[in-house]
């Protein structure tokens, strides 16, 4: 799963921006975030709750609604650009060529819909293809995500599925166009901790066999650690780090990395939290003018409040955005 | 499902049985029955005459078990005034009061459903605040009021559509309707619109409320996400959601809408069984009253087991709560 130089990236995101123009003013949820997602790659994207995770993952999917809307920035799928893209043109490629899996399966699936339905349909969105024949593709991805006797299962409805299995159908219905991207909202979030590694492990299985990139949302950075390549680091709207997740996770530049990866106790315990840090995220609608960290940062000085900082690169192809980065000459070893 | 039914069944005979007793004791029990059936000048010796021959000397439990076998038999007497067998005097006006019920449930769904999900899916546009605006109206017009401008408007004015009576009427199945002719159609279209204006209101709420909850649940940006056109959204995912309490409350809707014909019947003319109640009220036409009560109630009951089963058809939840318990 390695990012070879030559491969063009499945995803490339530059200096993307999507604000919210509220009553109370403008709400810059994403405020210029780039990375790129290379083919077959898992990103984890990590942060505290309200730093922009789903609104980047909405905004690549071209699903932001009103009051929201992208400001500014590129989004290449595959080379295409999507960015001003009306709905129509959208279509084409959502759930086709990039799916996306939310986070609460108890909502994701239609209460009055059969199972069938909701997937043919999926199905039949893009390809002009039988009912049967829809059918057919429907069983053959829940039998892929380990639902047992499919072909019956097809003519349940949601609510005589757990929530994991429900999972499981969402994540199937993902799978049916074999995306070249999926983007997982905390797919695992609301499920049992045994479920959770089940599906964690076969949705790195299901996308490892069919070379489909991976974006995985989340608060867990155990499950950062042990799923991802890479890791972006989000903080209000921004991306404080990325790199590699081994790089990052031991040698954190970022002191708001640093801090998450303090807050988990016993050394990223599996299905820890991340809220520690001391103060709690800024509100969106009021950063400040410098570093939006600088209020909770151990080692802010007088610029940090001043000027925010801007992206810059470690030696070891990290992009961060700090004025003090940690442990920088230790990486350029 | 079957055991979901039989259930329903049992309560809709629970609620039978209730009726009549009520019924009995408003019309046997509270006043004497004897008193609406002499002369204001009979004597003492008619009056116990008349009060033994339909039994009304004997113990109340006795009356109230030939009440209720009459009640059975569909036996209610004739009706003082028309001399007629009371029963089949509202059997014979039912089929037009259905059918302008029917006509004014199919304008509520047809016009309210469209215009609520415009409303609910487009709340910041003008045309949605006028939609709103005239939902208001609606529910706060009285019908009569409402049904007299109609008049005015579309018949004295324009003279366009007529005003009163059912029209041409063809016979199907031995019931007189006014659904196969132009000028039924005609006849039908004002005292309909009259009728559905509440309604209409009622349903551009409904929908509009149901349409915006909807438009926010996750599943519906799951299905954007798939790749579904707005139409598959809106028409699959949102409708049949929506549809559950529609179906519901207009279902429950229709018994008032056979009750507030009463209104409407009498301002267009429309032979019906509640121009025939309003008579008979003003006639204290007993047998007539009680067997349009009893109709009525019996209609209630198998309108709320139809929603009931329609609504476990729409809602898969509640099919299997139901065939669980
Ligand atoms: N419709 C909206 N109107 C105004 N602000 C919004 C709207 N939707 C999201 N936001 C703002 O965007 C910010 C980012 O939200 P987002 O859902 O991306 O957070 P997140 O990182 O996914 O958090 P969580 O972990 O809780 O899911 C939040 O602070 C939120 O206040
Ligand atoms: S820029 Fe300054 S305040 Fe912001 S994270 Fe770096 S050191 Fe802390
Ligand atoms: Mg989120």
């Amino acid at each position: 799963m390695a990012t070879s130089g030559s491969t063009r990236p499945v995803l490339a995101v530059e200096n993307l921006s999507t604000h919210f123009f509220t009553r109370d003013g403008v709400v810059k949820a994403v405020d210029g975030i780039s990375f790129e997602v290379m083919p077959g790659e898992v990103l984890g994207l990590v942060g505290e709750s309200g730093s922009g995770k789903s609104i980047t993952g909405f905004s690549i999917m071209g699903l932001i609604d009103p009051p929201g809307r992208i400001v500014s920035g590129s989004i290449r799928l595959n080379g295409e650009e999507l960015v001003g893209l009306d709905d129509r043109a959208m279509r084409r490629f959502r759930g086709r060529s990039l799916a996306m899996v939310f986070q609460d399966p108890m909502m994701t699936l239609n209460p009055v819909l059969r199972i069938d339905t909701q997937m043919m349909e999926a199905v039949q969105a893009h390809e002009a293809v039988s009912d049967k024949a829809a059918r057919a593709r429907s069983a053959e991805v829940l039998a892929m995500v380990g639902i047992p006797s499919p072909e019956e299962r097809l003519s349940a409805y949601p609510h005589q599925f757990s929530g994991g299995m429900r999972q499981r159908v969402a994540i199937a219905i993902a799978l049916i166009h074999r995306p070249a991207l999926i983007i997982a909202d905390e797919p695992t979030t609301a499920l049992d901790v045994t479920i959770q590694s089940q599906i964690l492990a076969e949705m790195q299985r299901l996308c490892a066999e069919s070379g489909t990139a991976l974006v995985w949302i989340t608060h867990d950075l155990a499950v950062v650690a042990g799923l991802a390549d890479r890791v972006a680091v989000m903080y209000a709207g921004r991306i404080a780090e990325q790199g590699k997740v081994d790089d990052v996770l031991d040698r954190p530049i970022h002191p708001y990395t640093h801090g998450l990866i303090g807050s988990v106790p016993g050394a990223r315990m599996h299905g820890a939290r991340l809220a520690q840090i001391p103060g709690s995220t800024p509100s969106l609608g009021r950063l400040p003018p410098g570093c939006a960290f600088a209020p909770r940062c151990p080692r802010a000085d007088a610029a940090c409040a001043e000027h925010a900082p801007s992206i810059a690169a470690a030696p070891d192809g990290r992009a961060y955005r700090c004025h003090r980065p940690m442990l920088i000459e230790e990486v350029a070893r | 499902m079957l055991a979901f039914i039989i259930r329903r069944l049992a309560q809709a005979l629970v609620v039978i049985v209730a009726m009549v007793v009520l019924v009995f004791f408003g019309t046997h029990v509270i006043g004497d029955p004897v008193w609406m059936m002499v002369p204001g000048d009979a004597t003492q010796e008619q009056i116990e005459q008349v009060r033994r021959e339909f039994g009304f000397d004997q113990p109340a439990y006795i009356q109230f078990f030939r009440f209720l076998g009459d009640v059975m038999q569909g036996e209610f007497g004739r009706s003082y005034v028309h001399g007629e067998s009371a029963i089949t005097l509202i059997l014979e006006r039912m089929p037009a009061t259905m059918e302008l019920a029917f006509a004014a449930l199919v304008l509520a769904v047809v016009i309210g459903i469209p215009l609520g999900l415009f409303a609910g899916l487009k709340p910041d546009h003008p045309l949605s605040r006028g939609i709103m605006a005239a939902s208001i109206l609606g529910f706060s017009l009285p019908t009569f009021w409402v049904g007299l401008m109609l008049i005015m408007l579309f018949s004295v004015m324009l003279g366009w559509l007529p005003a009163t009576g059912q029209g041409t009427t063809v016979e199907i199945f031995g019931i007189r309707t006014s659904l196969f002719t132009l000028d039924g159609w005609k006849h039908l279209f004002l005292p309909a619109v009259n009728l559905a204006l509440l309604k209409v209101s009622l349903v551009i709420r409904l929908t509009r409320s149901g349409a915006r909850e909807a438009s926010l649940q996750d599943y519906v940006k799951f299905a954007r996400a798939k790749g579904l056109s707005p139409a598959r959204i809106v028409g699959v995912h949102i409708l049949k959601n929506i549809l559950i309490p529609i179906v519901t409350v207009l279902g429950l809707e229709f018994g008032s809408l056979v009750a507030f014909s009463v209104v409407t019947e009498t301002i267009f003319a429309w032979p019906g069984m509640g121009k025939l109640l309003l008579e008979a009220i003003q006639r204290l036409d007993r047998p007539l009253i009680v067997a349009y009560v009893m109709v009525v109630v019996l209609l209630f009951v198998t309108i709320n087991l139809i929603v009931d089963i329609l609504y476990s058809a729409l809602d898969p939840r509640v099919r299997l709560t139901g065939s669980q318990a």
